[in-house]
């Protein structure tokens, strides 16, 4: 290996480091101000590119100057800025004062309704930028060719930090900004109107994000998977810089770009790993992230309220759980379509009863459930593809597998709470998702494996549909009875006040390590049960979206009451299975239905059946 | 009252399932300064974040100078001319001396001369010193100073200001005392919750007395000292 090399590998970490911090930059920002952490960031982003080149091209077409290309860069971040400022009136002013869950839920609803809009508008093909003009060589250093726009951008970082820092300091917007970062409700007695600010603040982080998906133009084309593969990567810089800190955000970034640029020729095929690795050293040394501050998360409620006092089920929902028990034994008398979607309802909801497991009982708001449900699939997936396993031995390994990365990952997650924590376990998954996905031999990748199938004995719909009722049933009455037990109102007592727990003598991060180890297992087995039933794996399985119909299925039927969430499955599932095959804009749809869930509903399903009973009575 | 800057009634607030406020009743005239007393726990500090909107009410009516304020935004209240400065000071400690008193900027009513930050620091000379310095590495004492140059920078008609006096060295104590009496001066009208009696009779004209949320005895300083029976029943501990 030679220096040259060297040098020409750590420059091209410097100009991915810079466009990352122009992107992650924005997202601190509004973080710091709003206290949402903004999904749709990464939309902001895609739609920067988009607009760019549209726009672009069109501005060449009129003189190709270097000047025209940067106006149309320029105006694409400005037109984003503008969307910032649309998302801010028409959502988020809504939202400041619900818990976070709901507004990562409300952004994210954002996140299905742009990718549909942009698929609206400009398609579904890729479309290549134009590059810029002037910047179109290469710059020879030390015998190494280096683009010459990869110089640029790498100017574009600092660039942008200084440009930050002398708005954050010479400026009365930056100051309030800084100063509402810090409480932003005496910055309200003061004078300041926090919409104006707020506001403001979308513009400007919007802008930057538009901004970083603008300069991508000339290296990748527009693509509509570029907001959830860049939101995980911002994610993770801002949680490694501390969440709100622009300098912060500025270290991360030169972190990760040369950790990516260098590991890429140790272990070419995961350096999100590495990455990964990276954010894990330093939660764990610094839970707030190298230049966090903790009030920055502390004090702040995650969750709507989570289950308060489990009781034994009343009459009347004695009679709702035999109701529903007889409906997926009865099943089997109606017809086929109707076993193939009640067995998926029963296997998600295994999956949401775990998750709510997680965030009812034990507060511990994990964002990225799907990837052990996902591991799970795979565990029994690649024993019965690669190793030729039959069903049983498969589908034991699979709570094995889920719960066995469930304890590996969890044994950082639980160090952190809040926002932190549901960072970390959407960068966890995101990380299983890219490994499954990139591990081509292994995995089949992005194609998946076929041929998991249940044993002979099993193999008929009807059969497989008693068979998982049989097992989800009795994992979800296994886990009703641990909320049920001394663990797990233990779990609720940490969750409630993890220092006053902790003050009478319960190691909280025990309990919820088990805890996590304990959700993982049953999502795992969960997944196991969804791969035999579909005959085939997939990395969806692992990927956000699922992550996100986990939570959506417990928002709907409500996080307070331990049955809801199977409720919320069904009614999901089955809407989702119904509304699907009839739009081609269901993401829009669902996006939609997300929103208005959090506006309207919070409470979920269980929350509406309960009022209803309280009027009654 | 028709000299009041401030008419308070019936004013109820709490916080959740806890009623903290019974319909509190006071006034507080122009230019005068009165202090707000009564035990921990009495109710003084929510008060003044009822009043402010900094905790909505729930029923009654606040009115400054004449309009109703109850119900409105805390940044409204603000702009009317009513500044607030909190029990925890909640000095933005990431912020210089000099850019926490930009934000509290706001322009004055026509006619008046402005706060500036250099009329601030003869009355608070150690600010002056510390300009640029972090508030963060500022003292108790010296971030309370600065708290209350916070306020003024908005050229508020009135202030509520809540325990100025907690926690700090008797030194600094007098110098709270003598920043509320140029306040005074200033014409400015000071509604000041305190839990010392000494402090209160250094800067205020009249006292109020709450307890178990509602007012229940008011006077002057004067009748206070006086009566040995309603500090026992109201104030000492």
């Amino acid at each position: 290996m030679q220096w040259d090399f060297l040098l020409v590998q750590s420059l091209s970490g410097l100009a991915s480091a810079s466009s990352l911090f122009v992107i992650a930059s924005g997202l601190t920002i509004v973080f710091g101000v709003t206290r949402i952490v903004n999904f749709a960031h990464g939309s902001f982003y895609m739609l920067g590119a988009y607009i760019a080149v549209t726009v672009v091209p069109w501005l060449l077409e009129i003189d190709r100057s270097p000047w025209l290309f940067f106006v149309g860069v320029l105006v694409s971040a400005l037109a984003v800025g503008a969307l910032g400022v649309l998302m801010e009136m028409l959502l988020l002013r809504r939202i400041y004062r619900v818990p976070e869950l709901f507004q990562l839920l409300a952004t994210f609803g954002v996140v299905l309704i742009v990718q549909d809009l942009v698929l609206l508008v400009w398609g579904p093909v890729d479309i290549p930028g134009p590059r810029a003009p002037g910047l179109r060589h290469g710059v020879v250093i030390l015998d190494q060719r280096f683009p010459a726009y990869e110089l640029f951008l790498i100017a574009v970082g600092p660039a942008v930090l200084g440009l930050l820092w002398l708005l954050m300091h010479r400026t009365r917007f930056g100051v309030l900004i800084r100063a509402a970062t810090q409480d932003r409700e005496m910055v309200g007695a003061l004078g300041v109107n926090q919409a104006m600010l707020f506001t403001g603040t979308l513009f400007l982080g919007a802008a930057l994000a538009g901004l970083g998906g603008a300069l991508q133009i000339p290296r990748v084309s527009a693509n509509s998977q570029m907001d959830l593969s860049i939101i995980t990567e911002a994610f993770v810089v801002t949680v490694i810089g501390g969440m709100g800190s622009v300098p912060g955000a500025f270290i991360a970034a030169l972190l990760i770009g040369q950790l990516q640029a260098f590991g890429v020729l140790i272990f070419p095929k995961i350096t999100l790993v590495l990455v990964f690795l990276l954010m894990a050293v330093v939660l764990v040394i610094k839970p707030w992230g190298l230049l966090g501050k903790p009030e920055a998360a502390a004090g702040r409620v995650v969750l709507p309220e989570g289950i308060l006092d489990p009781r034994p089920l009343d009459r009347a929902g004695k009679m709702l759980a035999a109701l529903g028990l007889a409906a997926v034994l009865a099943l089997p008398l109606l017809d086929a379509y109707a076993v193939k979607v009640g067995t998926e309802v029963l296997i998600l909801a295994l999956a949401a009863f775990s998750l709510n497991f997680l965030v009812g009982n034990g507060g511990i708001v994990s964002f990225g459930h799907a990837a052990y449900f996902g591991l799970g699939a795979y565990g029994a997936g690649l024993l019965v593809v690669k190793a030729g396993l039959p069903m049983e031995p498969a589908l034991l390994a699979a709570p094995i597998a889920g719960g066995a990365f469930a304890a590996l990952f969890g044994f950082f997650v639980v160090r952190l709470s809040g926002i932190y924590l549901a960072m970390l376990t959407l960068a966890f998954a995101q990380i299983a998702y890219a490994v499954v996905f990139q591990w081509v031999e292994v995995t089949g990748g992005d194609n998946g494996l076929v041929g998991v199938w249940p044993s002979r004995w099993a193999a008929s719909r009807e059969v497989y549909h008693y068979l998982v009722a049989a097992v989800t049933v009795a994992a979800i009455i296994l886990l009703r009875r641990v909320i049920h037990a001394p663990f797990g109102a233990t779990l609720r007592a940490a969750r409630d006040s993890a220092q006053r727990a902790d003050a009478i003598g319960v190691d909280v991060r025990t309990h919820r390590w088990l805890g996590f180890t304990l959700a993982g297992a049953a999502a795992g087995l969960a997944g196991g049960l969804y791969a035999f039933s579909k005959g085939s794996i997939d990395p969806t399985l692992l990927g956000i979206p699922m992550s996100v119909d986990f939570l959506s299925m417990l928002l709907l039927g409500g996080i307070q009451s331990v049955l809801g969430p199977v409720a919320g499955t069904a009614a999901f599932h089955a809407a989702k299975d119904f509304f699907m095959p009839l739009t081609d804009h269901w993401r829009l749809f669902l996006g939609l239905s997300i929103i208005a869930m959090v506006l309207v509903f919070p409470r979920g399903l269980a929350g509406a059946w309960d009022t209803l009973r309280r009027r009654r009575a | 009252m028709a000299d009041a800057v401030l008419d308070v009634a019936g004013l109820r607030a709490g916080y959740g399932p806890a009623e903290v406020l019974f319909g509190v009743e006071l006034h507080l005239a122009r230019g005068e300064v009165a202090a707000l007393m009564g035990r921990n726990g009495a109710g003084k500090s929510t008060t003044l974040k009822a009043i402010m909107g900094l905790l909505p009410p729930r029923a009654g009516s606040v009115r400054f100078a004449g309009q109703e304020i109850a119900g409105l935004a805390p940044f409204r209240i603000a702009r009317l001319g009513l500044g607030y400065v909190p029990e925890e000071r909640r000095i933005f400690t990431d912020l210089t001396v000099f850019e926490n008193l930009e934000v509290g900027r706001r322009a004055p009513p026509a006619g008046r001369a402005p706060w500036t930050p250099e009329r601030l620091f003869e009355v608070f000379p150690n600010l002056a010193e510390m300009r640029h310095r972090r508030a963060s590495a500022m003292s108790g004492g010296e971030q309370q100073m600065l708290t209350i140059a916070r306020t003024l920078m908005g050229n508020p008609e009135a202030v509520l200001l809540d325990e100025p006096s907690e926690g700090l060295a008797p030194v600094i104590v007098e110098q709270m005392a003598d920043a509320v009496l140029r306040m005074k001066a200033e014409g400015i009208a000071v509604l000041v919750s305190e839990q010392n009696l000494d402090f209160a009779a250094a800067v205020a004209d009249r006292a109020l007395i709450l307890e178990k949320g509602t007012v229940r005895w008011q006077g002057s300083i004067a009748a206070l000292e006086a009566d040995e029976d309603v500090r026992r029943a109201y104030l000492t501990v």
